[in-house]
């Protein structure tokens, strides 16, 4: 995305602000014009301080008095822009967030399952962030420090030209040295955080397998690795550290230059028959001097972080930009299914360039049980995929009680089915929360009920809090078959007429196992059920075995039909028994 | 603490020598005022031009003398920082590398890496801020205030009020903050959590059709964010102007109390000016005092988190025992086992192995297989009983001794960033083209090394380019290319089809020589050809002896078996 079409974007956001971000930016000015002011007034006060008695009180009092008047009103005016920014910054925040959001429900699975979860994440938490501190902030930042240079030129002009034009003349230098410095250390800020990558990842990789690294008695060649990057990082940090720091005396320098320049001057100018300047002028000066090239170096640093902000804007709105699904404005509600499924002619593949199904022609009548087989990888979870409208067939039609699943909303289509996935996933919430999901409004016996049913009360009944005991997005200290078993409950509570089942393969010890399997028996009965399935009664007992390999559906019929077949079915079949 | 202050003496030169360097160009900056009230006083009233250019060369002077020290002082804090830094990591990953088992249970794999890389970090800016600011700063303030008094003690006064006024604002809204601002922390992390939960739940999410009950669950903890972030910075905010006041506030006093000290001669006009650029001073140099101990409060913290890491971990001792020739290869004998702090996972555990024979081990999940076999090569010290391999007793083996006899392809199969060479000398440091070629034959992976080119082929982290059974078939490999006396597959086929499993066994059995292999499976088709097998029910041996009599003796195993070969159960298709 240009920088010019995410400026666009980004003022979109900011439309709504448009009117508070205008009187920041008033209140900035008047800022900076009364911050500038003040030393005038008190360079006037310490005009009328003359040594030798005969001061004119009076005259000072009133000066100092319109300075406090202005130094409250200043401050009062700073408070409210910072609490002004603070707030217009933190709602486009939220609105990106909410619309984010909204995004990230609305986007297709094929979206989901291209981009690693963290680096969404990573947009909308962190780009956004960073988008709102260097753009907004930095903004403003930027207008003040702009504002304060040009400020205190004119009044430096206003009170005497000689000496701003030397300012003038030494300014290019503290943005020059600004800049030389900048681009030194950025190319050995590279550098560190390159080896201090590298050396993170090598302390990660080796750590996270420490145990291996034990049976291998591999210790002491992972230490000879790890001083040899340790060694390299030691030495280019030093370097990045001690050059970065060189900013601030190189620049007060250059600060120090002005302000020498300035006291050389003034004091010139401030002697003779015919003094061209008071001493209190020279104060004003000398404090102005002090404060010149402050706003420079904050302009350099907020350039940097706006540029980066651009890029995290740009990222944000790639997210925000994804083509969601189209709405479904033609669909209608389903209802409550019979359970008939029919696969018409269905083509799929994820990738135009990989054809998957190609088709295939599969009927399934309400209450049958369909076994999906194959090896590992072989495809199962595609089938899923276009059962659930996850993902749409390239070409052909999936039917639904004779209905094209196309006519109907997702959301109908899918409440008529119940899925139970291998990869279990549970909200962090309680143990409740995780069986309401499908249906929020379940009263408290509905759902003692359902995981009575599914075997899952007697482990929940258990739990420090029962039904309330807190769990993360990782199910907690829920054993793998615990959590299967919640998934189960889930279903349990709707009772769909068609269901998707995946058997799980290993890790769950005998006796959860056996819960699982009498949790799916009670689950089935009178269901249409698809079932990724591992174990040999499954297979044996279901009406149609459909079994793939390489993504594709290469057999269907029934367990005695496949074996007679003698395709790749009855090789599977036999592997297992052939040590 | 203390800790760090012993690697910092390491550094002694230079941590001495960047708070001096430091307080070298504090110093002259706290002289530029005085200069200046020379020039007014001396040079403009007496209109000495000669003067005026003799105090701006006395600034040329020590401008350059502040950036001198000043750069120096940076030098040599850097220096120290990245040293200590640098010594405290190489010292923490030599411990890391010291860490048993249990160690490694105890202080856990994230917690070790935090240590080594966030904490570390903080301590390493704690002590480059320290070395330059802990002096520098409070030099300054008390500096510039102290000079005030040799100008003028009445006004002077202004300073001794309003410097302590200052410190009391900046640090309240500090302190006030700090909380408020670790809470805004704690929301963005449960905005956090709820975008990762829409994302990686989004099939379960979308099949029970609740994307806009989660929407709404994420608006209200996005709301609670935005409200926490702006009642956060209508303090935060705070700062700046009241600093701001304060500090001009002092000024006015400054000049009116000048003005009346004037009128009584006793205040030059080139005093007031040196006194009203020390008022200037103070406030920057104190926001920067709040900024460093705030970094500080977190480096102590860091700091203290490192020290507790080293005590960590605990000394393993060796036996005094002498060899045994007259017992059977592997002996358990009466061995029990609990990990720390929890109840027993195994349970009076008593069998022997000869060498060169096969022993299967089956259960559950948790019933304490992999416990077992981690036994043999010493990764844990069994809590009861005692084990001994070719007739000594595990604790009796000097440095790792044990663990080179013993080929061990754990249940992860997980490869290391580099070479597919770089991973066989994993096995064998010293192994031979020849030697890799024929173990990764031996263990079904020649077509691997077909598909991937050669040895050099490149392996990413973890071995995420290779699948999952290339990866198992790769870490078989990496075992048996040391030729162990000890081969312990811990559930090591399971992403193999069983054709693949069944002839990987067949090669080992069938080799001269073959090591004592130990087969950890929930698999009975991987057990049931051993020469023993060993049946575990919640850490007990419930049944040892061969695939027959096991059938006929121990129900846990008719159960196990059936369940995968009768009614139903693995159909083959792993």
């Amino acid at each position: 995305m240009s920088n010019k079409r995410t400026m666009r974007r980004v003022l979109t956001y900011i439309r709504g602000s448009l009117g508070k971000i205008f009187v920041t930016l008033l209140l900035s000015l008047a800022i900076v014009a009364m911050t500038l002011y003040v030393p005038i007034l008190i360079g006037d006060a310490i005009d009328l301080c003359v040594e030798g008695g005969g001061i004119d009180f009076a005259a000072i009092g009133a000066l100092l008095a319109r300075a406090a008047l202005l130094i409250a009103l200043t401050a009062a005016l700073q408070w409210v822009m910072g609490i002004l920014n603070s707030s217009i910054t933190y709602a486009v925040v939220r609105d990106i967030r909410r619309d984010a959001i909204r995004k990230i429900q609305s986007l297709p699975l094929s979206y989901i399952d291209a981009h690693p979860a963290g680096e969404t994440v990573n947009r909308v938490i962190s780009d956004v962030d960073q988008f709102s501190d260097g753009l907004l902030m930095g903004f403003t930042q930027f207008f003040t420090g702009v504002v304060t240079i040009l400020g205190t030129l004119c009044f430096m002009l206003a009170l005497d030209w000689r000496i701003a034009l030397m300012v003038v003349v030494l300014t290019p230098l503290s943005l020059f040295v600004a800049k030389f410095i900048a681009e030194h250390t950025h190319a050995m800020f590279l550098e560190q955080s390159a080896t201090k990558a590298e050396q993170t990842a090598l302390m990660d990789e080796i750590i996270t397998n420490q145990k291996v690294s034990i049976a291998f008695s591999h210790g002491e060649a992972n230490m000879e690795e790890f001083d040899e990057v340790n060694a390299r990082l030691s030495k280019c940090s030093v370097r990045a550290l001690f050059y970065s720091a060189l900013v601030n005396p190189s620049t007060r320098v250059v600060t120090n230059l002005v302000y020498l320049g300035t006291a050389l001057l003034g004091g010139f100018f401030c002697i003779g028959a015919n003094p061209t300047m008071t001493v209190g002028s020279l104060a004003v000066f000398l404090r102005y001097a002090n404060q010149y090239t402050k706003p420079f170096n904050e302009i350099s640093g907020v350039i940097t972080e706006l540029q980066n902000a651009l890029a995290c804007a740009s990222r944000i709105f790639d997210l925000l930009d994804a083509e969601s699904l189209p709405p479904e404005t033609d669909a209608v509600d389903m209802g409550q299914a019979k359970g008939s499924v029919d696969f018409a002619d269905v083509s799929f593949s994820y990738t135009p360039k990989r054809r998957l199904i190609e088709h295939f022609n599969f009927s399934a009548k309400p209450g049958q049980r369909v076994a999906i087989v194959g090896p590992t990888g072989c495809g199962k979870t595609t089938l899923i995929n276009l059962l659930m409208r996850f993902y749409d067939v390239t070409d052909g039609v999936i039917k639904v009680d004779g209905n094209p699943v196309t006519d109907v909303t997702r959301a109908s289509l899918r409440k008529n089915f119940g899925m139970v996935l291998q990869e279990t996933w549970l909200r962090e919430g309680t143990i409740r929360d995780n069986i309401v999901m499908g249906k929020p409004d379940a009263t408290d016996e509905e759902v003692v009920a359902a995981a009575k049913a599914s075997h899952a009360h007697g482990f929940i009944k258990n739990l420090p809090n029962g039904y309330d005991t807190y769990i993360g997005e990782d199910g907690g200290a829920l054993s793998a078959g615990q959590k299967q078993l919640l998934c189960i409950t889930r279903i349990m509570l709707c009772l769909p007429p068609m269901l998707i089942l995946d058997e799980a393969t290993s890790s769950i010890d005998t006796r959860t196992e056996m819960r699982i399997q009498n949790a799916f028996a009670t689950l089935m009965k009178g269901r249409t059920s698809f079932i990724v399935a591992h174990r040999l009664s499954t297979i044996r007992e279901a009406d149609v075995i459909l079994v793939m390999r390489d993504g594709n559906i290469v057999e269907q019929g029934t367990h005695d039909e496949l074996l007679r077949q003698n395709g790749f079915y009855a090789s599977l079949w036999n592997a297992q028994f052939a040590i | 603490m203390k800790r760090i202050f012993g690697y910092l003496a390491k550094y002694k030169k230079e941590s001495f020598l960047a708070p001096l360097f430091k307080m070298l160009e504090a110093t002259f900056e706290l002289l530029v005022p005085l200069v200046v009230k020379q020039l007014v006083d001396v040079g403009i009233k007496n209109a000495d031009k000669p003067y005026i250019l003799k105090m701006c060369g006395i600034l040329v002077l020590f401008c350059a003398i502040g950036f001198i020290s000043a750069s120096t002082a940076q030098y040599f804090s850097a220096k120290a920082a990245v040293g200590v830094a640098a010594d405290l990591r190489h010292d923490m990953f030599a411990k890391v590398q010291k860490f048993s088992h249990a160690d490694l249970d105890t202080v856990g794999i994230s917690n070790t890496l935090t240590r080594l890389t966030g904490d570390l970090n903080q301590v390493q800016t704690g002590i480059n801020m320290t070395l330059r600011l802990l002096l520098r700063s409070p030099f300054i303030v008390f500096g510039a205030m102290i000079l005030a008094f040799t100008i003028d003690v009445r006004c002077a006064l202004i300073f001794a009020v309003a410097i302590p006024l200052l410190l009391a604002v900046v640090f309240a809204i500090t302190l006030v903050t700090i909380p408020m601002f670790r809470k805004v922390q704690a929301k963005l992390s449960d905005v956090l959590k709820s975008t990762r939960g829409s994302l990686i739940g989004a099939r379960v999410i979308r099949a029970f059709c609740a994307e806009e009950r989660m929407t709404k669950e994420f608006d209200g903890e996005n709301d609670a964010l935005c409200a926490m972030q702006k009642r956060t910075a209508k303090i935060s905010v705070l700062l700046s102007p009241l600093t701001y006041l304060i500090i001009n506030f002092a000024i006015i006093v400054l000049i009116y109390t000048g003005a009346v000290r004037m009128e009584a001669g006793l205040l030059t006009q080139g005093a007031l000016l040196a006194l009203y650029d020390y008022m200037s001073q103070i406030l920057i140099e104190l926001i920067k005092f709040a900024n460093f101990v705030i970094t500080v409060t977190k480096s102590i913290a860091s700091a203290g988190r490192i020290d507790e890491f080293f005590g960590t971990g605990s000394e393993r001792g060796t036996l005094d025992a002498a060899r045994d020739a007259s017992k059977p290869y592997i002996c358990f004998d009466n061995v029990s086992f609990a990990y720390a702090g929890g109840g027993d996972v195994l349970q009076n555990i008593s069998f022997t192995a000869n060498r060169g024979e096969t022993v299967g081990v089956i259960g559950g999940t948790g019933s304490g297989k992999t416990t077992l076999v981690s036994l043999i090569p010493r990764f844990y010290d069994a809590t009861g009983g005692s084990i001994s391999v070719d007739g000594l007793d595990v604790r009796a083996y000097a440095g790792d001794d044990l663990q080179k006899k013993v080929g061990f392809v754990p249940q992860k199969a997980v490869l290391f960033r580099g070479s597919i060479r770089d991973n066989m000398h994993w096995g064998k440091a010293d192994a031979t083209d020849a030697e890799m070629i024929d173990a990764i034959t031996r263990a079904e992976g020649a077509d691997i090394l077909k598909a991937k080119g050669s040895l050099d082929a490149a392996v990413a982290e973890g071995g995420k380019n290779f699948s999952g059974g290339q990866r198992q078939r790769l870490t078989v490999a990496r075992a048996l290319v040391r030729k162990p006396d000890i081969l312990i597959l811990d559930d090591s086929a399971s992403a193999l089809d069983y054709a693949t499993d069944a002839r990987l066994r067949a090669t080992i059995r069938s080799t001269d020589n073959p090591p004592t292999t130990f087969i950890v499976s929930q698999r009975a088709a991987s057990v049931m050809h051993a020469d023993k097998i060993i049946v575990l029910d919640d850490g007990e041996a419930v049944g040892i002896g061969k695939h027959e009599e096991l059938l006929e003796t121990c129900p846990v195993y008719r159960e196990i078996y059936d369940s995968q070969f009768k009614k139903g159960g693995d159909d083959g298709e792993q």
